[in-house]
């Protein structure tokens, strides 16, 4: 087993996993209580996934990640109330209300977002290798994405296409056992996903995804391959995730004992033990980074509560870079008066009323709580038929 | 002005904006080495090197992908998609991606890259191979669409699209590739032309007439014989860019000449035209004397056979002839 690092380190760990945890806790009792909306991935039980690779990467490099990416945008340092008022749709949230769960990003922490089309990140990371590679800068960039993701055209093609032209990049691949609820022997022939890029001239380790330590070690290795050889390697990750694959998930697939049975090897657990078991931390330590999380997330939550619902004229704002416009860019067509959409700010008077008429139906939502989004008529991802 | 070629014109633009910005670099399938399937690259490897002009492999969705990546990184890619044709495997790339990251990441990430990518019938290249996806990426928010139909603002209309911080669809024909063409000089201006600027290539008050890529060349010709043969004299504007859309520009002759003709090479449902007409109708309605009328390519796959594929692409003919529809019961 891999030695501890220093104290101010392991509580750092500690207390990011145990953020995470809170946050996902809690984003989870939103969304039932529907004030998150959408679809909802919780990675509980990935934190050590999480913060053993964002914890030894260093603030130039890139981070690029899936649909379940709450906690990697925290544990790169955005602010958790950022992250939910973006559930919230919020106009403080990390994309202003217009991303959602799925679509997390922060460009001032080099967090290069959430993607929600599985795969859809892997030619992205291997762009922003090239931006970096290009102008000669020695920023890394580390691409995330599931075991699901490893069966995409996108895999091969980038494997291939980060090998061929020596990308500084680092894959890794969270493998939580489960793509949506298909388990991966029943969706990968090849269930060592570490061997699958080795074709493509991308070489492939494995790690604990329990252990943040391990991961911790493993991660080091293969960003450092791609910092001073520019050569990328894959590393999979095995870890779990206790919740369904998103909040609307009745987890017919996996048995209670299986869920049961990874709970014991929480890496949060797990890693507070063997903290206070080595002397490196006291369980006053380990109870403060617990009461740390718990206050960071009821702020966060009072936050996003308290943060503005975006204003419908805002509408088409970013949708275009628009320095000098000519022309139509937007055609705005809810009303009987059409009109250009980035000028929605002045847009003609019934046009504004029918904009608010179509945004009160929001109102009628907000007021049904889920107690079991399963079974209810919307987010029906993974769910049954209600 | 210097004489040349669409795909010459193409290439001093880049080459003019590669020397002008480190930042612009080329990829795609066979751009280098090759010099292009169509030799719009030609040369560029031998100015710039293996590190701005790219060989990739045929992997359309990542070349795209890779654009996105880079361009969020702080380039400026070119990314040339051989075909339209193969934009289709690349599609979640552009729209899911480069269409979407700058409005769902609100303003975070800019992502200033060019898609170019060449198509239309004409070339026996069948059903595969003979696209005409104009509308296709003008339904989509965030995109630019440029369909330039003269060497002169194939070049200005990429250098505007290179500096662009817009996601840009560059959509060229192939059979203009060939066609020749004054274009001015670099010394002459920055040579750039803004996006949203159509041009008026004929003037006249009797209907309007838009032609969009090729077709605005086959606009022209047909307007000539309405002259000749008809005595109709017709205003032949070319969008330029599809989006931002010259709208005022067009509802401006519309009004002046009260009838309107759309001549697109693609399908007919959900085409450039459909939309267009839609868009005259709503703001011009009390100005038009006739039912807009459009020309679009047959509602098939295109066939290979030569007399079928010519017989699915919009002439002179079936334009002469959609104007002559407008006007009927006036000459």
């Amino acid at each position: 087993m891999a030695d501890l690092p220093d104290a101010a380190a392991c509580y750092e760990l500690l207390a990011r996993m145990a953020l995470i945890r809170r946050f996902e806790e809690e984003a989870g009792r939103q969304y039932q209580r529907a004030k998150a909306g959408g679809f909802l991935h919780l990675a509980i039980g990935e934190e050590a996934t999480i913060v053993g690779t964002t914890s030894v990467m260093r603030d130039e490099d890139f981070l690029i990640g899936t649909y379940r990416t709450h906690g990697h945008a925290i544990a790169r340092g955005t602010e958790p109330k950022r992250v939910m008022a973006e559930l919230f749709g919020r106009v403080d949230g990390t994309s202003g209300g217009r991303g959602g769960s799925m679509h997390i990003f922060d460009a001032e922490k080099r967090f290069m977002g959430g993607y929600g089309i599985v795969g859809g990140n892997l030619p992205i990371a291997a762009g922003l290798a090239l931006s970096s590679q290009y102008k000669g800068e020695d920023a890394v960039t580390v691409c995330m994405f599931g075991d699901g993701a490893s069966n995409t055209g996108n895999f091969g093609e980038t494997m291939n296409l980060a090998a061929l032209w020596k990308l500084p990049v680092f894959f890794l691949v969270e493998n939580n056992l489960y793509g949506m609820g298909t388990a991966v022997e029943r969706h990968s022939a090849q269930t060592d996903l570490s061997k699958k890029a080795e074709g493509y001239g991308v070489p492939g380790a494995r790690a604990d995804g329990m252990d943040v330590i391990a991961v911790r070690e493993a991660v080091a290795a293969g960003i450092e391959e791609a910092r001073e050889e520019s050569r990328p390697t894959l590393l999979e990750v095995v870890t779990y995730r206790y919740r369904g694959h998103s909040a609307a998930d009745p987890e017919v697939y996996r048995e209670r004992e299986e869920v049961e049975q990874w709970r014991e090897k929480d890496p949060i657990e797990s890693f507070a033990r063997r903290c206070v078991e080595a002397g490196v931390l006291g369980e006053r330590e380990v109870q403060q980074a617990r009461d740390a999380a718990e206050a960071t997330v009821v702020e966060a939550t009072e936050f996003a509560e308290a943060s503005p619902e975006p204003a419908l004229d805002t509408m088409y704002e970013n949708l275009y870079a628009l320095d000098d416009p000519g022309g139509w860019y937007a055609v705005d067509e809810r009303s009987p008066e059409p009109h250009r959409g980035e000028r929605e700010g002045t847009m003609p008077e019934a046009a504004r009323e029918l904009a608010e008429a179509g945004a009160a139906y929001a109102e009628q939502e907000e007021t049904e709580p889920r107690r079991n989004p399963a079974v209810q008529g919307d987010a029906q991802e993974g769910g049954t038929d209600a | 002005m210097p004489e040349m070629r669409m795909r010459e014109a193409l290439r001093d633009a880049m080459a003019e904006e590669m020397r002008r910005d480190e930042a612009v670099l080329v990829m795609g399938e066979d751009v280098a080495v090759f010099q292009g399937a169509f030799k719009v690259t030609e040369g560029l490897i031998d100015e710039f090197g293996e590190r701005r002009v790219r060989d990739t492999p045929i992997s359309e969705n990542t070349i795209v992908g890779a654009g996105v990546g880079a361009a969020m990184g702080g380039l400026r890619p070119v990314v040339e998609l051989m075909t339209v044709n193969f934009s289709l495997l690349a599609l979640d790339q552009i729209v899911n991606h480069a269409a979407a990251i700058p409005y769902m990441f609100n303003g975070q990430a800019r992502v200033p890259m060019v898609i170019r990518m060449p198509g239309g019938g004409g070339h026996q290249l069948g059903p595969t191979h003979s696209h005409s996806f104009e509308a296709l990426f003008l339904q989509v928010p965030g995109l630019l669409v440029a369909c330039p139909s003269t060497p002169a603002d194939g070049k200005a209309l990429l250098k505007a699209a290179i500096r662009d911080d817009n996601p840009v669809i560059f959509i060229e024909h192939e059979s203009l590739y060939g066609v020749k063409g004054e274009v001015p000089d670099e010394e002459d201006g920055d040579g750039v032309l803004r996006f949203g600027e159509a041009a008026v290539r004929r003037e006249g008050g009797d209907v309007t007439i838009v032609g969009v890529l090729k077709m605005a060349q086959v606009a022209e010709r047909a307007a000539a014989v309405l002259a000749e043969e008809h005595g109709v004299e017709a205003e032949v504007i070319d969008p330029r860019t599809l989006r931002p859309l010259d709208l005022d520009t067009i509802l401006e002759s519309v009004r002046k000449t009260n009838r309107a003709v759309i001549v697109e090479e693609g399908w007919p449902h959900g085409g450039v035209g459909a939309n267009l007409a839609t868009l005259i109708t709503e703001q011009a309605f009390d100005d038009l004397d006739a039912p807009v009328q459009r020309v679009t390519g047959a509602d098939v796959h295109m066939p290979y056979s030569k007399r079928l594929e010519q017989a699915a692409i919009p002439h002179e003919e079936h334009v002469v002839s959609a104007a002559l529809a407008t006007l009927e019961g006036t000459i």
